[in-house]
Order: C-alpha cells, then sequence, then structure tokens
C-alpha cells in the first residue's frame, strides 16, 4: 500500500495515453463513422436529385447533419468498453477527479472522431458541389462543433452506459441537445458561401464549447457514478 | 430553515400537508377556469383581424407557460433531490413529467390549429413553434431515462441529471432557434393582438393562466400523494392508513 504517485496531470496524460492506444488498436471503430459519413451524403443526391445547383443550396446543412449522426452514432462506445471490463470503475476510484479524467476520455473521442470528420467534410463537399470559398470555413466550423458535440454527448452516453440496448435512448437524449451547435456550425457555412461574415458563427460556436467544456465535464462525472452504483 | 427541510424530507408529513392544500387549489382552478373559459369564449371581443379564431389563446398561451414552468421546476425539484436527498422532491419531479409533456403536445396543438386559420397552414417552421417541438423531444427523454432503468434510485438520479443540463439548454436553444428563424425567414406575418391586447381580451387571459397553474398544482399534489403511497407502501404508516380506511 503506498500513495497514489504523481498528480491530476499524470494521471489525465495516462488516460489520454490509454485511451489513444486502445482506439488506435481498434481502427474500425475510427474508421466506421467516416465510411457512415460518407454513405449518409451518398445517400441525398441518390434520393433528392443529382442537379448539382439544388445540391449546392443545400449542402451545408446535409454535411453537418451527416456529420452530426456521424459523431452520434461513435458516442455508445466511449464509456461501453470501458464500463464492460470494469476499468470505469477504476476511473472512479482514482484519486484524481472524475471530471478531469472524463475530460480527457472525451478529448480522446473528438481527436479520433470529430476532428476526422472535419477534415473528411471538404472532401464531400466536392460531391455536393459545395460553392468555393466555404470549405475552410465547413472544416473549421465543423472541427469546433463536433467538440461541443462530444462533450454534450458524453453526457448521454454516461447516463446510458449502464443500460442493456441504450443507443436509441441516447439519440433520444442528445440529439434536442445538439440543436444549437447544428444551427451556428451550419449557418457559419451558410455565411460563407453568401459572402456574410462567419466571425459572429464561429465565435458563438466557440462560446458554445467553452461552456460545454466548463459545465459539461461535471454532468459527466455525477452521471458516470449513477450509471456504476446503479 | 434547517427544521423545515427536515419536514419536508419526510414523505409522511408532506402526505398530511397536502391533504389541506389539495382542496384549496382544486377549488381555485375550477373558478378560475370557469370564470376564464366563459368570459374569454362568450364576452371578451373578437379580434378585429383574426376574428373569433383568437380565442384559441386562452389555451393556447397558459399551456405553453406550463409546459416552460414544469420543465424549470422538475429541474429545480431534481437540484433538491440530488443536494439533500428528499425523495418527496423526486416524487414531484416523476408525476410532473408527463403532464408537463403533455401541456407541451396541448400549446403545440392548439399552436397548429390556430395556425390553420391564421397561416392558411397547420405547420409553419416558426421560431416559438420549433422551440415547443424541442422541449417536447426534451421532455419525452427525460421519461424515457427514468423508465429505462431497473433501480428506481438510478433512475432518478438519471432523470435529474437529464433535467438540470436540459433546463441549462433550454434558454441557449431558445435563443438559437431565434436567431436561426430571423436568419432564415423574413416575418411575414405576426400574430397580432398580441402585443396590443386591449384590456377586456387580456383579463380573461390573466385568468386563464392563473387557473392552468392552480390545475397544475392541484393535479401535483394529488398524484404525489398516490406515488407517496405507491413508494412507502411497507412503511408502518401507510400500512396503518390503509387498515383505517378499510
Amino acid at each position: 500500500m503506498h500513495a497514489p504517485q504523481g498528480g491530476l496531470m499524470v494521471a489525465i496524460k495516462a488516460t489520454l495515453k490509454r485511451d489513444l492506444t486502445l482506439m488506435l488498436r481498434r481502427r474500425g471503430e475510427v474508421l466506421n463513422p467516416l465510411v457512415f459519413f460518407a454513405l449518409v451524403i451518398t445517400l441525398f443526391p441518390i434520393g433528392i436529385s443529382p442537379d448539382p445547383e439544388l445540391l449546392a443550396s443545400i449542402a451545408p446543412g446535409l454535411l453537418w447533419v451527416a456529420a452530426l449522426l456521424a459523431a452520434l452514432l461513435s458516442l455508445d462506445s466511449l464509456f461501453r468498453s470501458d464500463y464492460d471490463d470494469g476499468s470505469l470503475e477504476q476511473l472512479l476510484l482514482a484519486p484524481q477527479p472524475l471530471a478531469a479524467l472524463g475530460l480527457a476520455k472525451v478529448a480522446v473521442h473528438w481527436l479520433l472522431t470529430g476532428l476526422p470528420l472535419a477534415l473528411m467534410a471538404p472532401l464531400l463537399g466536392i460531391m455536393l458541389s459545395l460553392p468555393a470559398g466555404s470549405y475552410a470555413v465547413l472544416a473549421l466550423s465543423l472541427a469546433l462543433g463536433t467538440a461541443s458535440l462530444s462533450l454534450i454527448g458524453a453526457i448521454g452516453a454516461a447516463l446510458t452506459v449502464g443500460l442493456a440496448r441504450g443507443g436509441v435512448l441516447l439519440s433520444l437524449l442528445v440529439l434536442p441537445l445538439y440543436i444549437p451547435v447544428l444551427i451556428f456550425g451550419a449557418g457559419a457555412v451558410q455565411a460563407a458561401i453568401f459572402g456574410e461574415g462567419i466571425a459572429a458563427h464561429l465565435a458563438i460556436l466557440g462560446a458554445l464549447l467553452a461552456l460545454a467544456l466548463m459545465l459539461a465535464p461535471w454532468a459527466i462525472a455525477a452521471s458516470l457514478r449513477i450509471s456504476i452504483n446503479g | 430553515m434547517w427544521a423545515f427541510i427536515n419536514k419536508l424530507r419526510s414523505p409522511k408529513w408532506f402526505y398530511a400537508i397536502s391533504a389541506k392544500l389539495q382542496p384549496l387549489f382544486w377549488v381555485a382552478a375550477t373558478l378560475l377556469l370557469l370564470v376564464g373559459t366563459v368570459w374569454g369564449l362568450a364576452f371578451a371581443p373578437a379580434d378585429y383581424q383574426q376574428g373569433n379564431s383568437f380565442r384559441i389563446i386562452y389555451v393556447h398561451v397558459p399551456a405553453a407557460f406550463l409546459a416552460q414552468s414544469i420543465f424549470v421546476s422538475m429541474a429545480v425539484s431534481g437540484l433538491v433531490f440530488m443536494v439533500w436527498k428528499i425523495k418527496v422532491a423526486d416524487m414531484v419531479a416523476t408525476v410532473m413529467a408527463p403532464l408537463g409533456a403533455a401541456m407541451t403536445f396541448v400549446a403545440l396543438f392548439s399552436g397548429a390549429v390556430w395556425g390553420v386559420p391564421t397561416w392558411g397552414t397547420w405547420w409553419m417552421w416558426d421560431a416559438r413553434l420549433t422551440s415547443m417541438l424541442i422541449l417536447l423531444f426534451l421532455y419525452l427523454g427525460v421519461i424515457a431515462l427514468r423508465g429505462a432503468f431497473s433501480s428506481r434510485d438510478s433512475g432518478s438520479r438519471a432523470a435529474s441529471v437529464l433535467a438540470m443540463v436540459g433546463v441549462i439548454n433550454i434558454p441557449i436553444i431558445k435563443y438559437s432557434v431565434d436567431w436561426w428563424y430571423t436568419l432564415h425567414q423574413p416575418a411575414t406575418f405576426t400574430i397580432t393582438g398580441r402585443s396590443a391586447m386591449t384590456m377586456d381580451m387580456w383579463a380573461p387571459l390573466l385568468i386563464m393562466v392563473l387557473g392552468f397553474y392552480s390545475f397544475f398544482i392541484a393535479l401535483t399534489l394529488m398524484r404525489t400523494r398516490s406515488e407517496i403511497l405507491r413508494r412507502e407502501a411497507n412503511k408502518r404508516w401507510v400500512r396503518e392508513l390503509a387498515e383505517e380506511t378499510n
């Protein structure tokens, strides 16, 4: 029996490293949301019309909604395997605050889900003939927005991780809370297309992220405690 | 203060005090709703633009008020339950959720019915309607989450956390939907007669709002009482109560 070694930073670094290693060993889980994203985007021209002008006019919304759904699908696995093998209980027992460790897990989730989605979106934008000049904004707004999505979604994932079939329930809980991010994310791309200022949209996305960063970790920690002890 | 909070902890005390309060609120609700309905439907003057169809306001606005207040009260009860572990607070939150969802639905439905004569369509992606729809989804989420847990205590705590997360998000959702709406659709219509209501239209509305609130309090007290009996069925005082009535 010895005192826990290292402070908060050590624990956060260890969690980051462990989660990154685990996720990179399961490449399928990293790739699946991206494939899903591409597939959903393929469905729209088939379902609506291949007309480039029509597609260009709805492309910002389509890309944002599809990316949001892809991010949502990946949420269920955020705490699932840790819950199944008991390492989540170890996180709860750690002397460091659970909120900080949960935040580290969410950061890894964003790094391997949100960021790749943001990088891939311009490619799919070409396929939807998204007007020039909005590609960088699309990637930037998605990168900022998906970070908030990961944080908010992690609350839902933590609340439902103890349930055997929490998948559909998770989307029911989380999707209404995603709406502000969707509005300002898609709005930024629209504004870039119309040549309006995008700073306001991105600033609000940043504000939402700041708010989520401040409050979500506590909600995630409380929810994980409920799921483990229940 | 602490003595009062400690009293609140006891479902038995709540059961006793609510037995006294409940009839008061039922009487108030019946009177107010009766007066408000008759005044609003029969005596208030018709709107000069919308004619008689504006009278839907007497159901629509009180329902919309309640829909929002109930969510806030639910979150406050959740906070009280999480912080002080007062079981009655959770019972109140449990029985309030379906009522809040019902009120949201009433507000949405009456809005849709009102939309037919005013806008010529059942549904518009109007900022108010859209935020109301999202509120309905938030209610359904809280109810579904509570039901999904096999242990009641976990379900209660999860629903409390979700209600608190929801209540922080409601203003954000409201403002972003307003922004979205003004960005996408120029205001081609306004709901007339709302801002510039005359006294004889406004007074029955106030009475209806008060009536809806009294009804909500009375119904919540009644349903909390049955929830107390259901959850405390094994306690001695409940069994004694059952023997007395038999």
